[in-house]
């Protein structure tokens, strides 16, 4: 009979994620009330950070690797942009104009991605350095494009945006005694189908297991005869692209173009990896950890929002201090199997020789 | 055996520098193609009265002040602990933020009152960095998932610490500290680098902390065998970039006669991190040079304000320093530094061979 094995550090630091989640949420549930008891509440954190999601899923990807890509969300601002002028310029009733769009938005995440994964993975350079460059470059190339906002006029591509899954089962009713159907956006859909995909890709496919051995080490992944280069080239070159997925998203959530869209994401989305169990070292990471830790992140800034510390500076303290919290939690977690691993292991062979 | 002493040889000495200084002078000459007159300096009066030094060198090297200074801790940093701390723009702030207070009081800025808002400055941010420190050197978190506690809500602090939101500092010792002092027709920016230069040549003369840094950086586990204590060099070198972020944020308050938690030292450790790497520094630790950050640092500022001068505007410059970063760090990178070098043999090879033939006949 096979033996049930203990969690390893992946499993085990994103269980901690998913307890953490789940008891904030309930707390929250308890002592605000209100909009926490829908379930609307848990939509409109899925509809607000679908596009964190995918950047999440996108740096978990490359960290797994032992890698980082901080251009995700100077990419995310120029699809966006890209994507407004285009749907702008493209006449306001041409329906195909949005296909060409989301062409066009992979088109520039797939640039960028192959582009770094090249200068990264062939020719030896830093990866933060690359993508602190690519970041650099992106941003520019937003304000290149416009400096002034841009807002999508584009009829059939706003109906999309309109556009929500209705879930009448999960709704509520209103004090008038209408039923409200509780509403998903299309991106958020998105986003969870590509945590999904991204989770079987990192689970079954090869490639997926190439990078976690890549990040776990290199030299031994080189001598087992993985294509070392290529599968961390591919690991950019998907994340490149979940870029720019998440710029289309980000334009259908809020659709119009702007130089300072997503700033920042890019530390968020690394964050939400850390707090799911991804460790910068390589090796190591969920997506679905990341998943929660978006929603940790998110549910956080939704209680400050709520609460009478209405203010950006609390939030951004509270945020820091959660994340303090987290980082700790690990590194105890982890220093301290370490040790009764070691312990294990310094005994085993007295007891062999006994 | 020699060729193995040969290459150390080469990355120990001026090769690491070469990046830097060729890329120094590849737009020193193109300014030179493009406007003789961009490196001219003059002597002009600034709108106190003082003679001072004007042109596009003394802007160059006077707005790299602070960039330069953080670059000398960030290296350290880098150097001991393999990773990079990218909360010190927002730790910066809060410096500035710890500077203001004590400084700015009811009478205005007086100096005693600078000197005290200075050291109370230099210590609260050596606290805040010992917070990093301790993370990373204690708890062996990442470097940069460390500090990214205090990047994301370090700039907060500042905001909480001051109080008031963009309060304006108008004094004679402000204006010494950010611009110049009068008499003096040189920016005292410029010897704030010369200064903590000084002080960490000094230290590196007297002490072993360059060696222990690096064997530390190299390998922890080796350095620790050996008798050193990496916790305690970790911390040292977060104490000694808490200083250099002290200096650098002070002038940056100066320079702007105000303190703005938002845009003090913004985005300074991107280009603190890309002044270490252009420098030819490892990211991963290890050996390093200071010389090669301080000129990255004015590398980056020399390139930005060449693009200002060419009258890109400031949100586009983004993108077109992004395309010169790429090249430096292609032509810098190890594949192509072996290209290069075997391109050179086979050069060298076929002169020989093309002699041998000549000899023959």
């Amino acid at each position: 009979m096979k033996r049930r094995e203990p969690l390893n550090n992946t499993q085990l630091l994103m269980t901690i994620a998913i307890g953490i989640f789940f008891v904030m949420y309930i707390a929250a549930m308890i002592f605000m009330g209100g909009g926490f008891l829908k379930v609307q509440q848990v939509f409109d954190l899925l509809n607000d950070n679908a596009y964190l999601i995918i950047i999440g899923c996108a740096l978990t990807i490359v960290m797994i690797g032992g890698g980082i890509n901080i251009s995700v969300g100077g990419v995310i601002s120029l699809t966006v942009m890209a994507c407004a002028l285009y749907l702008n310029g493209t006449g306001l009733q041409n329906a195909g104009g949005i296909v060409v769009a989301f062409l066009l938005a992979l088109g520039i995440g797939l640039a960028f991605g192959a582009g770094m994964g090249f200068l990264i993975s062939y020719l030896d350079i830093q990866p933060f350095i690359v993508t602190l460059a690519g970041m650099f470059l992106s941003r520019g190339l937003t304000t290149i494009l416009s400096v002034n906002p841009v807002k999508v006029t584009h009829e059939p591509f706003l109906a999309l945006v309109k556009t929500k899954i209705q879930i009448p089962f999960l709704g509520y009713v209103a004090q008038n005694g209408n039923l409200i159907p509780a509403k998903l956006e299309i991106g958020a859909v998105v986003a969870l189908l590509i945590v999904i995909i991204s989770f079987l890709i990192l689970r079954y496919v090869k490639l997926g297991r190439n990078i976690y051995a890549l990040g776990g080490n290199q030299q031994s992944a080189l001598m087992l005869g993985i294509n070392v280069r290529r599968t961390r080239f591919l690991s950019y070159v998907i994340s490149g692209l979940l870029s720019g997925l998440a710029g289309f998203i980000f334009l259908m959530h809020k659709p119009a173009g702007n130089a300072s869209v997503a700033m920042r994401s890019e530390m968020d989305a690394i964050a939400a990896s850390i707090i799911g169990g991804t460790l910068l070292t390589g090796g190591v990471g969920n997506v679905i950890g990341t998943f929660f830790g978006v929603m940790i992140l998110a549910t956080i800034q939704k209680i400050i929002g709520l609460s009478p510390l209405n203010e950006s500076w609390w939030q951004d303290m509270a945020s820091g201090a959660l994340l303090g919290v987290f980082i700790l939690l690990q590194s105890v977690v982890l220093s301290s199997r370490e040790k009764r691993r070691a312990q294990k292991a310094a005994a085993a062979p007295v007891l062999q020789k006994g | 055996m020699s060729t193995v002493r040969k290459t150390t040889k080469k990355s120990g000495g001026l090769g690491q520098l070469m990046i830097p200084l060729v890329a120094l002078a590849i737009l020193v000459l193109f300014n030179l193609i493009r406007d003789p007159s961009f490196f001219s300096i003059e002597m002009a009066t600034n709108n106190s009265g003082n003679q001072v030094l004007s042109g596009n060198l003394i802007s160059i090297i006077d707005s790299a002040s602070g960039l330069a200074i953080i670059a000398m801790g960030m290296t350290l940093v880098t150097a001991a602990c393999g990773g990079q701390d990218i909360s010190v723009g927002a730790v910066g702030a809060i410096a500035g933020a710890f500077f203001v207070k004590i400084a700015n009081t009811d009478n205005g800025i007086t100096g005693g009152s600078a000197i005290l808002g200075f050291i109370v400055c230099v210590l609260g941010t050596i606290a805040f960095m010992m917070f990093n420190g301790t993370l990373v050197a204690v708890f062996k978190i990442q470097p940069m998932i460390a500090t990214l506690i205090l990047f994301s809500c370090g700039r907060s602090i500042a905001y909480w610490i001051n109080g008031s939101a963009t309060p304006q500092l108008t004094s004679p010792i402000i204006d010494a500290l950010g611009k110049t002092i009068p008499g003096i027709p040189i920016p005292t920016p410029i010897f704030a680098v010369i200064l903590m230069a000084i002080l960490l040549a000094l230290v590196f003369k007297f002490t072993n902390l360059r060696l222990y840094t690096q064997s530390v950086g190299i390998n922890q586990g080796a350095a620790r065998l050996n008798g050193i204590n990496p916790t305690a060099i970790k911390l040292l070198s977060f104490v000694i970039l808490g200083v250099c972020v002290a200096v650098a944020a002070v002038i940056g308050v100066s320079r702007l006669h105000q303190l703005n938690h938002k845009t003090l030292l913004v985005d300074i450790e991107m280009d603190a991190i890309l002044a270490v790497a252009i420098g030819g520094n490892n990211l991963g630790g290890g050996k390093f040079r200071l010389l090669g950050s301080v000129l990255g640092a004015y590398i980056i500022q020399m390139l930005t304000t060449t693009l200002y001068s060419m009258s890109v505007a400031p949100v586009n410059v983004k993108a077109y320093k992004a395309i010169v970063i790429i090249i430096i760090v292609v032509a810098g990178s190890p594949v192509i530094k072996n290209k290069i070098s075997m391109l050179i043999t086979r050069i060298k090879a076929g002169k020989l061979q093309a002699s041998a033939a000549k000899g023959v006949e």
